[in-house]
């Protein structure tokens, strides 16, 4: 009835080829940032004066954040709407959030000139309500917070009973085992109220991103400015938090030599078309009353880009997700997914740096090898973390014979 | 022509977002647009600029935190063949553009920060590192700055510079507009003192547009029908005379809407006394209530508890 009857920590061998190759790519990008911690960005990136964020920003960041929207989209449906058949999916859901949220964080210090005062926007006395930017932040902490807290029951779950500390520190056995079991119960009580908080958070600044480039409306390209981009940014980030979901389910899946989780999965897949829906009327209605349609053909890359991220990779798996067909086929579902999965990461992209077309600039930015080495190792960290913690702790659903 | 279409279509967006939002838009009104009644500001004519460059060697001498630079350097007129940019170790930058009516006499223009009346930059900033003081300047604090860079991406002049190549303590470089050695006095900043041509006038805002106003009534034939920064962005402390068309002489083609008007109003509209967040929450809060399913009403609520015996 409840996820933690079906989940279980993962029995696989964790030192895998693909891990050793994640291992790789980890020291690789983490080489660079330690390159850029100590000669700074302009050593590392081909950001200039011009274009003062590039894919760091654009992909650590934002599409980070809004690629762990199956988060707060799954703990909606789970937890609001009691859709208790898809408890499965919360627990892999949180944990990508989670981490999404984390690795934002540390992706943003390699790319904050001061990083070491990343805590600044905490301190009432440098609050400043105005920044769209402070919105962002301050949303953003608080809900990592959130996350690491809905985090907790999986912990106690995992531990309580079986608390079995070496020689003197035994001792400790009975009071560490009571202290979880309180936790445990606390947090169970009151747990409804960060599940509504996330999701209010999540709707805040994942809207609060779109917000951001409306400020440099002399900057940037008619297709991708307009005052409605908050709502673009948010029906976008709650339509890919399911297809995300399938896309993970249907890599755990398969890289644990399990069957794919199509009972979930398929009925699951039915929202999408409804909320994707929803995002590509908005943004279409918009293009038309704004007149913005007269760039399409402009040949410009921005309006390239926009048929790619928008035609190819967004109207594209939403007709795929309105067929049954697809949606019942392992194969075609997560093709579905992947596509618009990387629609939403090629938009963000597009909005923080290539729509953006500042005044002065001698060439179109494009970025170095070292801030895709780094983007790169962080994802690769990121998802051995991941298959740590699933190993761990009773994440994922337990294979089938267990059941 | 695309320009312009593209300018009244933002315009046009500008006013639907308006009405959209309302009250954030009211509320907005009351902000520093037209505020500031004694702004200093300082008018540039740049028919009168030769391109001797005195001021770009007065700001490099009086802020002594920039890299230091040879005397000589700013005799090298070389540099008005490519076109330049401020940068993290200068402040105001000169270049030449050629007069199509006379080879002879090519016009100069002086860049530096414009000292917006409402800054995007001061709007961006997600720590208050930039400040607008009432009287002009637009003021930077490395020690509150995180180094995000939103600064340098709400500019609408693309202005501010970074030290890309600092590791451990880079900052956001623009013009400070001498504020501490000298504005905040009263006295004029170094640039303006430095210029042999008197290129530059120091004073309020307001006046000075009185004194651009009656240059072009006066010669009309020297200048275009246009004081660059009366309206641009809602108004900026430096302003410009020209005798070619801005556009030519590289000052980008600007609405005169200021940018954080288009953005404070979201803000200030989702977070007005805190009641949509809340509203939200309540709204979920009732929905998880009802939604709850009616065979689970005599069990504890048990989506993320443990065993609870």
């Amino acid at each position: 009835m409840s996820s933690h009857e079906h989940a279980a920590p993962l029995d696989k061998r964790f030192f895998t080829t693909g891990v050793k190759i994640l291992i790789a790519l980890m020291i690789t990008g983490l080489g660079f940032g330690l390159y850029r911690m100590i000669f700074g960005l302009g050593s590392v990136t081909n950001l200039t004066d011009q274009y003062p964020w590039g894919l760091w920003i654009g992909v650590d960041v934002a599409s980070g954040v809004a690629l762990a929207a199956g988060g707060f989209t799954s703990a909606f449906l789970a937890h609001i709407f009691h859709r208790e058949h898809y408890h499965a999916i919360v627990r892999p859901a949180l944990l990508t959030a989670m981490l999404g949220y984390t690795f934002v964080g540390i992706g943003l210090m390699f790319d904050l000139g001061r990083w070491y005062n990343i805590w600044h926007p905490a301190l009432p006395m440098m609050w400043q309500g105005n920044s769209v930017l402070f919105e962002v932040g301050m949303c953003v902490m608080v809900y990592v917070s959130v996350l690491y807290f809905e985090f907790i029951p999986i912990v106690t779950e995992r531990f309580m009973g079986r608390v079995n500390l070496p020689g003197i520190l035994s001792l400790l056995n009975e009071p560490i085992d009571a202290t979880l079991r309180v936790i445990d119960t606390v947090s169970g009580k009151i747990m409804f109220l960060f599940v509504i908080a996330g999701v209010v958070l999540s709707c805040l600044h994942q809207s609060s991103l779109g917000t951001l480039m409306v400020i440099a409306p002399y900057k940037m390209h008619p297709l991708y400015w307009s005052l409605l981009s908050p709502l673009f940014f948010l029906f976008s980030a709650i339509a890919v938090g399911y297809p995300m979901v399938i896309f993970e389910s249907i890599i755990a899946s398969k890289s644990f030599g399990r069957e794919p989780e199509m009972h979930i999965l398929t009925p699951l897949a039915k929202f999408t078309p409804y909320l994707l829906g929803v995002y590509i009327a908005l943004k279409i209605g918009d293009m038309i009353y704004r007149g913005s349609y007269v760039y399409l053909l402009e040949g410009s890359i921005q309006s390239w880009m926009f048929w790619f991220e928008f035609g190819l990779l967004t109207v594209v798996p939403f007709l795929m997700f309105l067929s049954s067909r697809v949606r019942q086929s392992a194969g075609w579902l997560f093709t579905a997914a992947i596509m618009y999965v990387v629609g939403v990461l090629v938009n963000r992209a597009t909005v923080f740096f290539v729509a953006y077309q500042p005044p002065f600039a001698e060439k179109a930015y494009f970025p170095a090898i070292g801030e895709f080495a780094l983007t790169i190792g962080l994802v690769s960290t990121l998802m051995l973390v991941y298959r740590a913690i699933v190993t761990i702790f009773p994440v994922l659903p337990a294979p089938e014979e267990e059941c | 022509m695309g320009i312009d279409r593209r300018d009244f279509l933002k315009r046009l967006a500008g006013i639907g977002g308006v009405a959209l939002l309302g009250k954030g838009a009211e509320a907005y009104a009351g902000q520093p647009l037209g505020g500031f009644p004694d702004h200093l500001g300082v008018l540039v004519d740049t028919t009168l600029c030769v391109g001797c460059r005195s001021c770009e060697k007065a700001c490099n001498e009086i802020n002594q935190d920039l890299p230091r630079r040879p005397q000589e350097s700013f005799q090298d007129m070389s540099v008005f063949e490519g076109r330049r940019r401020m940068s993290a170790g200068s402040y105001t930058v000169v270049n030449r553009y050629p007069d199509p009516k006379d080879s002879e006499r090519p016009f100069y223009s002086k860049f530096q920060c414009m000292h917006c009346l409402d800054p995007g930059c001061v709007s961006a900033c997600i720590v208050g590192a930039l400040t607008k003081d009432p009287s002009g300047a637009v003021r930077y604090d490395a020690w509150k700055c995180i180094g995000c860079r939103y600064c340098m991406a709400a500019c609408p002049f693309q202005v501010p510079a970074y030290e890309y190549h600092n590791a451990l303590t880079p900052q956001v470089r623009k013009c400070t507009f001498c504020f501490e050695a000298r504005t905040s006095k009263g006295e004029m900043p170094a640039c303006v003192e430095a210029c042999p041509m008197e290129v530059m006038t120091f004073g309020k805002r307001r006046e000075l547009i009185t004194i651009a106003k009656s240059r072009i009534k006066k010669y009309p034939d020297r200048y275009v029908r246009h004081i660059y920064g009366e309206h641009e962005v809602g108004g900026t402390g430096w302003l410009y005379l020209s005798g070619l068309p801005f556009e030519d002489i590289d000052f980008p083609k600007l609405g005169n809407t200021s940018v954080p008007s288009y953005t404070e109003p979201i803000q200030h509209a989702i977070f007005k006394h805190w009641i949509p967040p809340l509203t939200w929450f309540g709204v979920l809060g009732l929905l998880m209530w009802f939604m709850k399913p009616v065979e689970n009403k005599t069990e504890p609520r048990s989506d993320e508890e443990g065993p609870e015996k």
